[in-house]
């Protein structure tokens, strides 16, 4: 039992002191967060999006972390699609995770996925999304106009019209329903 | 008293509206007596909550509250220009109390309204949902708000004193519905609470300095939690309590077991839309009140 102890809390130490390979890109807005993400996993990239250290907050902030050793090759891919970063920085350790577990209710015809603060609702019968709900951000209500009334393989992807945490925390939902659901 | 609610619309093309309102079937129009008269449908965000404060300041017997409005799809140019309007225009904004909805976090804006609200004399009564709540909370400044409306999951993030977002909300914090109390307790420990918190959930809480002074989970009617626009709906009722002259704790606890009622007498399904219980708003209020 010691044993296991030390060595969970060894790795913990160990963790502390290692240096992450991970870099950071950082822009001005969630909007080209977003659509860099977006870019990056379509060429193939390992990224993810992450909450940005204290000192380089600005406000509904994310940040995409990117394995350092692709660098050139991102940028270059970046600069092609005119998302070039504001500022490119290595990760500490610090970085926040975001929220990966979902919530599901079941409502009988309806079926409920809550992503962090953001839920989306369908209707099994006919897999028309009837309700999007929760969130904080102005891209929301948007958002839910668009998507309510439509059938869960026709509806745009959240990514591609949100701008914000709340946008992408929607997508994250929007996933998990297809994935749940699908056609 | 004199109130301001203070949001966007979602939509691009709609422009930086302040002065009076009125509910029309489902359709919000403001500006009514004036040239340049805006219409927007009710279905959720600011809309939802300008909607049911109308219908509940109707059956208070009081004026309906004001509006600041601009259209926001999630850039922050209408959150912008309505932050810069208020800087700009402060000695004009004499009203008793504002709602803050939802609008782009921004520390630097929310700090400068802040500030200038702060300095009225008297000040006006502050209350923050959505955006603007985690703008408050982000900003440090949380304690100088009256009244915070969070949900469950946004209770967790004003107790996470490093979220910078509920999305960021972290692990040990997940399960946020049955952990309430303990995160009412954290947020006010770390100061990212407002001096009254309304806590919607499967259990309403009201709080004022860090003491629950009322809990209310009936009529529990779940086919609420999907719908979107229901705390917006609380926080509409809220508003207009408040704008009534009620106190605040009072209030909240009014606010919570009418929406309560609005859903047991709407009988909904996860498919309605907020605008499908204005009807039954009248009905849900007086019983409250009775």
């Amino acid at each position: 039992m010691i044993g296991f102890l030390r060595n969970l809390f060894g790795k913990e130490d160990d963790a502390k002191r290692g240096v992450s390979e991970k870099g950071l890109l950082l822009y001005h807005s969630t909007g080209e967060v977003i659509r860099a993400e977006t870019l990056l996993k379509e060429a193939g990239v390992a990224v993810a999006v992450k909450g940005p250290p204290p000192d380089l907050r600005q406000g509904c902030d994310m940040v995409i972390e990117f394995p350092l050793l692709e660098e050139m090759r991102i940028r270059e891919l970046l600069e092609q699609a005119g998302l070039a970063p504001m500022r490119v920085a290595a990760a500490q350790d610090h970085l926040l995770e975001p929220v990966s577990l979902y919530h599901v209710k079941d409502f009988g015809d309806y079926l409920m996925v809550r992503a962090a603060n953001m839920k989306i609702t369908l209707d099994k019968r006919d897999r028309r999304i009837v309700n999007v709900s929760g969130g904080g951000c102005p891209d929301v209500p948007f958002l839910a106009e668009t998507l309510v009334g439509k059938v869960l393989d026709q509806a745009p992807e959240p990514r591609s019209l949100g701008r914000t945490l709340c946008g992408y925390s929607l997508q994250l939902a929007f996933e998990e329903l297809r994935r749940r659901c699908p056609g | 008293m004199s109130w301001l609610i203070v949001g966007s619309v979602p939509r691009a093309d709609f422009p930086l509206v302040r002065g009076d309102y009125r509910l029309q079937g489902d359709t919000l129009i403001l500006n009514g007596e004036h040239a340049d008269e805006q219409r927007i449908r009710v279905a959720r965000g600011t809309p939802a909550l300008m909607a049911v404060a109308a219908a509940a300041a109707e059956v208070l017997g009081i004026p309906a509250p004001q509006a600041l409005v601009a259209g926001d799809v999630g850039t922050g140019e209408g959150s912008r220009a309505v932050y810069a309007h208020l800087v700009d225009n402060i000695d004009q904004i004499d009203h008793a109390g504002l709602t803050f909805h939802y609008l782009l976090p921004d520390i630097a804006w929310h700090n400068q309204v802040l500030w200038a609200l702060e300095a009225r004399n008297p000040a006006p009564l502050l209350v923050a949902d959505a955006g603007f709540m985690y703008a408050a909370k982000m900003s440090g400044y949380a304690a100088h708000y009256d009244l915070f409306t969070p949900d469950a999951g946004e209770m967790a993030f004003l107790a996470d004193e490093v979220a910078p977002h509920p999305f960021y909300t972290r692990g040990f914090l997940l399960q946020e519905e049955d952990r309430v109390p303990e995160l009412i307790e954290r947020a006010y420990a770390e100061e990212n609470a407002a001096r009254h918190l309304l806590v919607k959930g499967k259990t309403d809480y009201v709080v004022a300095q860090g003491t629950t002074v009322a809990e209310i989970s009936a009529p529990d009617v779940p086919a609420m939690e999907p719908i979107g626009g229901t705390g917006d709906s609380l926080t509409g009722l809220v508003t207009a309590l408040l704008a009534s002259g009620m106190e605040i704790t009072q209030a909240c606890h009014t606010a919570a077991l009418t929406n309560r009622h609005l859903g047991h007498l709407a009988n909904p399904t996860p498919a309605f839309g907020v605008a499908d219980l204005l009807p039954f708003l009248r009905r849900a209020l007086e019983r409250t009140l009775e």
